[in-house]
């Protein structure tokens, strides 16, 4: 079930466009951002609530790369792969963060805290090697810190 | 020659704030904003608008470089027409290298606004779309605040300093995706359909967003306008230093002293850029290529880095303006290492809807894999080739894929010896100088 809070949060979006189904992206960031994910029966229920068909929404929801269809840690972070961040050195900066949470990338840490996921150019390429903690953005990232990085995300 | 212009030589940022915060309403109308607007709507016919940025001579900062004022003249409907029209400004910026649009929004906000109502007005739209990417929850932050106070203050919404022009401006944030990019795929996502290309024709400025009449430009575009309404055509043009009109807020990153953006006159040199504004190369490298333009341009070599930037001059070596957006690539850095990186990319991001591109990108992404790791054969570079002649425009449903190629077939031009040299050694011959984090 959709929440009161989503619902009419939802709605508000229906005046923007000229069709129901076009909230589709705004509907799933807005469950996102209420749950953190969105899952099977929160798709199903929007889909209902806009009144399109499951597989069509699940066909958007899996082709969007920040919509998350598998839970996340209580923090998201994002590494930037792309070609200015691999020039000063993000693969080594994806390692060091494998080795000190302990994830690839993908996983979740055991406690739940960070889940590790590479990203495209996140446009600031001015801050190579740059990433991307719950929508702020950190570059350039050196390895001395780190750890005063992670510690602002509890 | 170090900068000596004054604000009114860079009308896209020459106001903008030393402490980076945005420029706020008040400062920005205390510096002439939304006069141009005043201006369209109270003095000018839209065809007249649309008149001016002809003759302006401003081309698409987007990438492809189309010229402004003929795309709106195409939106043109004539009097009979009752319907809808929409305007769209493209903030998605998710090419690799591209940032330039993320300095504008979070910089100078109501400068987007004003340009995105004259030209909701020049094509007679009384909607307008900015399409956000996901990660730019910054910018997404600072528009949404300002078309709040530009709508509060009389600037966007009814009757706009007392004329009969309406506007109201919408903005949507994406979910990341690069094909959202893409003019086509971009009005898909916005009728909340999946994010892939539409067929050409019909164009969209005849049967665009929900089949109406609908112009697409990129936010540097839109945010060239106001000072041409302003200060004429001419101005615009003698702004340049070549013959293609205004200003172009060029960036560089990659291994430089200072990656950065900057305004400067089209036809600035790329090795001005590199040298007086992002202050050379960080000690113990030298340049070696530069894409110019963003991930889908040709490399431009070391020995032609006095090209000027712009569309002529970098066709002449090679290569496109693309987005104007620099990527140096440094001695250190592997040629194939980069390219096999952005074909990662394009492989990734490929939509899906055309066999050779989900295909052959990925089947190219395997191969410089391969290549770069010591395990290709001299075959392999062949086939590398091979796609490089069949992944051609027309060839493909839209320019993605194409515009993958143009690094990679510069790159073969260029630095086969690197190519051949990871074939016979069975190994990456810079690993050990390599790339160095930190
Ligand atoms: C794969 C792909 C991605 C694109 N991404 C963008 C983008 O992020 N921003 C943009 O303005 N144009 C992008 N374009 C170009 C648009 O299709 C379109 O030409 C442009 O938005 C038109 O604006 P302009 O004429 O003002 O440049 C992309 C094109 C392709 C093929
Ligand atoms: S070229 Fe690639 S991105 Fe473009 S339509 Fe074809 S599959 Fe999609
Ligand atoms: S390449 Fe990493 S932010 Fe652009």
């Amino acid at each position: 079930m959709l929440t009161d809070a989503e619902r009419l949060r939802i709605e508000e979006t229906f005046a923007l466009y000229e069709s129901r189904s076009a909230s589709a992206v705004d509907g799933l960031l807005i469950i996102q951002q209420s749950r953190g994910w969105v899952s099977d029966e929160a798709l199903a229920d929007l889909a209902q609530f806009l009144a399109v068909s499951t597989h069509s929404l699940e066909s958007l929801a899996s082709f969007y790369s920040m919509i998350f269809r598998h839970p996340v840690g209580r923090h998201v972070i994002m590494v930037c792969e792309s070609v200015c961040c691999w020039i000063a050195g993000s693969a080594e900066l994806t390692a060091y963060l494998n080795d000190r949470l302990s994830v690839g990338l993908g996983e979740t840490t055991a406690d739940g805290r960070f889940t590790l996921l590479p990203v495209v150019c996140l446009g600031a390429c001015d801050r190579a090697p740059a990433m991307m903690v719950d929508g702020r953005l950190h570059g350039p990232v050196v390895a001395a810190d780190i750890d005063s990085i992670l510690s602002q995300y509890p | 020659m170090m900068d000596k212009s004054t604000p009114a030589d860079k009308p896209l940022t020459g106001h903008l704030r030393a402490d980076g915060r945005p420029l706020g309403l008040g400062e920005y109308v205390k510096n002439g904003g939304y006069g141009a607007l005043r201006k369209a709507v109270t003095s000018m016919a839209s065809a007249e608008v649309t008149d001016v940025v002809t003759q302006s001579r401003l081309a698409g900062r987007g990438g492809a470089g189309f010229p402004t004022g003929r795309k709106w003249g195409f939106a043109a409907t004539g009097p009979d027409y009752a319907g809808a029209k929409y305007l769209v400004a493209n903030g998605d910026e998710m090419e690799p290298g591209a940032f330039k649009d993320r300095v504008l929004m979070e910089g100078n906000p109501h400068l987007l606004l004003e340009g995105m109502a004259i030209a909701a007005y020049a094509v007679g739209a009384a909607t307008a779309y900015l399409f956000i990417r996901a990660e730019y929850r910054k910018s997404d932050q600072i528009m949404r605040r300002a078309i709040a106070e530009a709508r509060e203050a009389g600037y966007l919404g009814k009757r706009i300093f007392g004329s009969g022009f309406d506007v109201e401006i919408i903005p949507h944030s994406s979910a990341g995706r690069y094909i959202c990019g893409e003019g086509s795929a971009l009005l898909n996502a916005l009728e909340g359909e999946r994010p892939i290309p539409r067929h050409k024709p019909p164009h969209q400025t005849s049967a665009g967003l929900w089949s109406k009449p609908t112009v697409v430009n990129n936010v540097e575009t839109l945010c060239c306008v106001p000072a041409i309404i302003t200060n004429g055509a001419h101005w615009f043009i003698d702004l340049a230093r070549s013959g293609e009109g205004g200003t172009k807020l060029y960036t560089v990153s990659g291994r430089v002293n200072r990656p950065g953006a900057w305004e400067l006159p089209l036809g600035t040199s790329i090795r001005e850029l590199l040298e007086e504004y992002a202050g050379g190369m960080r000690t113990g490298l030298h340049v070696t290529a530069v894409l110019p333009g963003g991930g889908s341009t040709g490399f431009v070599l070391e020995k032609d880095l006095d090209t000027p930037m712009d569309e002529a001059s970098l066709r002449q070596v090679g290569s496109r303006l693309g987005t104007g957006t620099i990527i140096v690539l440094d001695d250190q850095t592997c040629p194939v290492g980069m390219l096999h990186n952005l074909e990662q990319f394009y492989a990734q991001e490929s939509c899906g809807w055309c066999t050779p591109c989900w295909q052959g990108l990925h089947w190219v992404r395997e191969l410089l894999g391969d290549i770069e790791g010591g395990r290709g054969t001299m075959a392999d570079i062949g086939l590398l080739q091979w796609h490089v002649d069949l992944i051609k425009p027309e060839h493909t449903f839209c320019d993605l894929a194409p515009g993958a190629m143009q690094p990679l077939e510069s790159g073969l031009r260029h630095f086969y010896s690197d190519f051949v040299a990871h074939v016979r050694e069975h190994d990456c011959p810079r690993r050990a100088a390599g790339r160095r984090w930190g």
